[in-house]
């Protein structure tokens, strides 16, 4: 491994376009070599096809990338020896069985016929599918084929990963094994570039994030960057009686100054802090007016919030429901 | 499934562990063994889907009794004069037809994600097709065999002996593969593998039948007489009539392999650019 702390992939104004759609209109990233980097936004926003540019798969239409120092366009094919791609839909044969996609990747990595099948077993036992190895890939769970896939892709160990919104679908038993995964590959020193819209998946992975919408970048940072750019914090504050909430929302938009969001929870209200100061008046104010709670939590904002703040609308993930919400005015 | 592993245990020490496991890189292999694995997978599907192997099983039983009893009488006199005429030509009828099967499943196959894997490999990059071409060899020598056999069955007495039948299996199953570039080529135009179908027979219907497969050219007008003689097919039954016979000459072998030359020079290219072009 090297420890190069140059990047590990940076474009200029990278474009793709299919017809008139321009898919991708003019990224700029810079990601550095070692740990997760997160590319967050909702469907359709340019995610994989970023990727399938950065792995070679797409001809780029404007802008350059490099990818672990080498020209995608010029050099692909040292691109290619270098990185490996895990694609949204699992990229194996589903009419074979698990050993023999291993094998028949290990062979075209130049493996021997004794020296793939042992690279095999041991990447099926890692991954605990040793009993699902014979079976056609077809048969498999979700979350088999998800391991079965990142088993492949480290057949021989990439300097860089690519994961293509590899939770998507999987319970959350198998998208904690992807988790655990992700972290061993990174800390063997693989760089990993995690696309996701899932913001609390970025959130728990990723040291920096580009958030990408409509093709473009809208926002970069370290998570804690982007949450700081939204606000110094958000109050969290649930109401023992629901029937108080109301009342608890006007004293509390009085107290802080701030609009206050009552979310759909019917006990929960949530304010974006700009003075923390204030804070510290609101729960006595409460207190004296009869309100009893039963969580009063300032916190960062969540990659929810910080979505919502940079595009003005939630992004468009399973938790769509918990933006319906109303605001006193 | 996921009720018989009621906990597992964690993955990703192991998942160090085979990440440190893997040693020194092996050296990249070469464009035929990198093809090789690929007519590996492909015959992995034959094993794991049989099924595919109706096509070139029941298609040359049917052609070649069809045909030989159709028009064996009409055209010949009897079955057993026009099945001397006939088993070379309808040999290559038969494998010809199939190998429009070869674009189909390509057009079916690249769709799915494990061709974006194929694609991210540093590997020769034709290697996927030819080696989807190579697994098709095998299923055209499946249906060559079955050919030669039920034709010596009813009757085909071949004059070049077992050397002329192997050398005309060769000749043939070396044409397929190189006009089966056409059909990749059609493979990576179409949108849908009806598409793929529809162009491929628009394009085999005429060259098989007009040709000197089923009957002597000398009876056709003058203007079909012309397309029949360019035809390649045309030139390939002449050169496989004269090697089952044991008289070929020189010259028709010598037009089939610039024929197969051609296809492969011209739409071997074409396919890659249109593969590499693929989104």
């Amino acid at each position: 491994m090297t420890l190069n702390a140059g990047l590990a992939i940076e474009t200029n104004g990278l474009v793709k376009r299919f017809g008139s759609n321009v898919a991708v209109d003019g990224v700029d990233l810079a990601v550095p070599s070692g740990g997760v980097y997160g590319v967050l936004g909702p469907n359709g926003a340019g995610k994989t096809t970023t990727i399938r540019m950065l792995a070679t798969l797409l001809e780029i239409d404007g802008g350059s990338a490099r990818v672990l120092g080498h020209d995608v366009a010029k050099e692909a094919d040292t691109v290619r020896s270098k990185v490996a791609l895990t694609g949204q839909f699992a990229s194996l044969d589903e009419d074979l069985s698990g050993t023999e996609n291993l094998v028949l990747l290990a062979r075209l990595f130049g493996f021997s016929r004794s020296a793939a099948k042992a690279r095999s077993e041991q990447l099926l036992t890692a991954f605990d599918l040793v009993e699902a190895g014979p079976r056609q890939v077809k048969t498999f769970s979700g979350g088999m084929r998800r391991r079965l896939d990142i088993a492949a892709s480290i057949i021989v160990t990439p300097e860089l990963i690519f994961l293509d919104e590899p939770t998507t679908g999987l319970d959350p038993r198998s998208r904690n094994q992807v988790w655990e995964i992700v972290r061993a590959l990174v800390a063997g020193g693989t760089t990993v570039l995690l696309t996701t819209q899932y913001l609390d998946e970025a959130d728990q992975l990723a040291d920096r994030v580009a958030v990408i919408d409509h093709g473009k970048v809208i926002a970069e940072g370290t998570t804690g960057e982007l949450k700081a750019s939204v606000g110094s914090g958000a109050l969290h504050v649930r109401v023992a009686d629901q029937t108080k909430r109301d009342a608890a929302a006007v004293l509390l938009g009085d107290v802080l100054g701030v609009e206050i969001t009552r979310e759909s929870d019917p006990a929960a209200l949530t304010a974006r802090i700009e003075d923390p100061q204030r804070v510290a008046r609101a729960l006595p104010a409460l207190d004296d007016a009869g309100i009893s709670v039963t969580t009063f939590a300032l916190g960062q904002p969540s990659l929810d919030e910080v979505f919502l703040a940079l595009t003005g609308r939630p992004a468009e993930s399973e938790d769509d429901q918990e933006f319906v919400k109303e605001t006193t005015s | 499934m996921t009720s018989t592993s009621v906990q597992s245990p964690s993955v990703a020490p192991a998942v160090s562990d085979v990440l440190q496991l893997s040693g020194p890189r092996p050296a990249r292999p070469n464009a035929l063994s990198t093809s090789l694995s690929f007519g590996w997978r492909a015959l992995l599907k034959i094993k794991h889907v049989p099924e595919q192997l109706f096509d070139v099983t029941m298609f040359p039983i049917m052609f070649t009794l069809m045909f030989t009893y159709l028009f064996g009488g009409a055209l010949a006199g009897s079955t057993e004069a026009y099945v001397q005429f006939l088993i070379p030509g309808i040999l290559v009828q038969t494998v010809v037809m199939i190998t429009m099967y070869t674009g189909l499943t390509l057009n079916k196959d690249i769709e799915k994600g494990v061709f974006d894997r194929f694609r991210s490999l540093p590997i020769w990059r034709p290697a996927p097709l030819v080696g989807a071409l190579f697994g098709d060899v095998v299923r055209y020598t499946i249906a060559s065999v079955i050919v030669m056999v039920l034709g010596l069955i009813i009757g085909f007495r071949p004059q070049g002996g077992f050397v002329g039948v192997v050398a005309s299996i060769a000749l043939l199953l070396l044409f397929s593969f190189s006009m089966s570039w056409v059909w990749t080529m059609f493979a990576m135009l179409m949108r849908t593998e009806q598409a793929v179908m529809g162009v491929s027979m628009f394009i085999l219907f005429p060259l098989t039948f007009a040709s000197n497969i089923f009957v002597d050219p000398s009876t056709m007008p003058s203007w079909l007489q012309a397309f029949v003689n360019v035809n390649p097919i045309s030139k390939l039954v002449t050169a496989i009539r004269g090697l089952m016979a044991g008289t070929v000459e020189l010259g028709d072998l010598a037009i089939v392999l610039g024929w197969c030359a051609g296809f492969i020079l011209i739409f071997g290219p074409i396919t890659m650019r249109l593969y590499n072009r693929k989104s």
